[in-house]
């Protein structure tokens, strides 16, 4: 519940649920993400997490409940217009193989009608942001790296400057140390752009590094949703099975009970 | 008289055949195109014609073509018509390929690019015109490469209805038992269906490469 003083949450789900051919993929969900909060949704494959995702960019409608965007149903949303306000972001990056870099990350910007000079000043611009050298603006996603590929993704989805971001195990293809890299960085880029982010993920560490709150979901329902710092010291027994499944981890979260 | 030599005392008849043909084949393959890649467009964004349509297209294949046009033949006013009657049953056999090889294309254009296309906002026409058509050409021009060599093979046939093209040379062959006037019109045709295989190969595998880029 908000009081009448603070702005409509960034996203909102309001008793959502949804189902498939009669089977429930995720039930209930009671959850929000103010401007500025990063929010990890936890859990095991099959939780529900990216059917959360997805009521969230309409690839989904809510079979039950709402789901809403800025104060808005998303089914009261243009759907293309609701899309392009929330930055994507998949693993591997979902890039268009058949697109450069540049044109990829351009895209929002292009189908939206900017003007040439302020594509290319953003395609520059968002290239530095993620620590991408400019040169590789004329390069085919088969000819990077996976990190790269990353960075690009993270880049197209920020493009039109998005006010939320949605990540989808966007660090999942990668190897540890990069991997490991894009978190640090992308946890700095979020504290610059204060942006409505989820990010989907079933790394418990991940988690710990990246929220300021984490939601645990399992079989389609939400189980807890706590502050990051709160988080390892539930006593929910779903919560212990994660944490112990990860403990042995050296991590400042992660002490014995 | 040998072959060659007939080939060349009949150099210009030789010539406005083997130009009639690709006349032919080619109209045939470029109609037969303009409907059969929509056709297999629409397929992928209405999944309950899928069936239909290409059990329709599988059935008109399987018409013998000689009976096909054997039927054509008694037809008393067919006449001046020949040549576009040929036209459109060149462009039915050729329809399955395209359909078949479209629909196939834009099928296998990996789901998770298409999802990151419309998450991101693509209308279905961007998503199409700009994601699916470019991923899936190689494999449309495959398609198209198909139809080309089937229609060039099969407008020999066309000259039993009058229509013309290099199979006047081997029915006339075939009438006077003569092999020489019927390799005059089946080298042609072959080296016509070789060719057109060739080059359109070559631009399917530019196009093909736009997928491994993935």
């Amino acid at each position: 519940m908000t009081d009448a003083s603070t702005p409509a949450p960034a996203i909102e789900f309001d008793h959502a649920s949804f189902h498939l051919n009669g089977r429930p993929l995720l039930q209930d969900l009671v959850l929000s993400v103010r401007q500025g909060e990063t929010l990890v949704l936890l859990g095991r494959s099959g939780s529900g997490k990216t059917t959360t995702l997805k009521l969230i960019n309409r690839l989904l409608l809510p079979t039950a409940g709402d789901v809403r965007v800025n104060g808005r149903r998303t089914a009261e949303w243009d759907t293309i217009r609701l899309r392009r306000s929330i930055g994507y972001v998949i693993q591997d990056g979902g890039l268009f193989p058949h697109f450069t870099v540049e044109r990829n990350i351009a895209l929002v910007p292009r189908i939206e009608n900017w003007p040439q000079a302020r594509v290319e000043a953003r395609v520059r611009e968002l290239l530095a942001t993620v620590g991408l050298n400019a040169d590789l603006a004329s390069r085919y996603p088969s000819q990077l790296s996976g990190g790269q590929r990353q960075r690009v993704g993270v880049a197209r989805a920020l493009a039109a400057d998005p006010p939320i971001l949605i990540l989808d195990e966007a660090f999942g293809a990668l190897d540890p140390i990069t991997r490991s890299e894009m978190q640090k960085e992308f946890r700095a880029l979020q504290q610059r752009m204060r942006k409505a982010v989820i990010f989907v993920t079933h790394d418990l560490r991940e988690a710990l590094l990246l929220a300021d709150r984490i939601a645990l979901m399992e079989d389609g329902r939400l189980i807890v949703d706590l502050p990051v710092a709160e988080f390892s010291r539930s006593e929910d027994p779903l919560v212990r099975a994660y944490v112990e499944a990860f403990s042995g981890l050296p991590d400042p979260y992660l002490g014995t009970k | 008289m040998n072959f060659l030599q007939f080939m060349m005392a009949n150099r210009q008849q030789v010539l406005d055949l083997t130009l009639e043909h690709i006349t032919l084949a080619g109209v045939a393959t470029f109609f037969a195109a303009l409907v059969g890649i929509p056709l297999g467009i629409l397929i992928t964004r209405v999944p309950q014609l899928s069936k239909p349509v290409l059990g329709g297209a599988n059935i008109i294949q399987t018409i013998p073509s000689l009976a096909l046009f054997g039927f054509l033949l008694p037809a008393p006013w067919i006449g001046e018509r020949a040549g576009r009657l040929a036209i459109l049953a060149l462009a039915l056999y050729a329809l399955l390929p395209l359909i078949r090889n479209t629909y196939a294309g834009i099928r296998s254009v990996d789901p998770s690019v298409v999802e990151a296309g419309r998450a991101m906002g693509l209308t279905d026409r961007q998503l199409l015109f700009q994601v699916e058509l470019p991923l899936a050409s190689g494999v449309i021009v495959a398609g198209v490469r198909i139809a080309t060599v089937l229609s060039i093979g099969l407008a020999t046939i066309a000259a039993a209805i009058g229509a013309g093209g290099l199979g006047e040379f081997i029915f006339r062959g075939l009438a006077m038992v003569n092999n020489q006037v019927i390799l005059a019109g089946a080298v042609p045709a072959a080296l016509l269906a070789l060719s057109a295989d060739f080059l359109l190969g070559r631009l399917e595998r530019r196009l093909g490469s736009l997928r491994l880029k993935s």
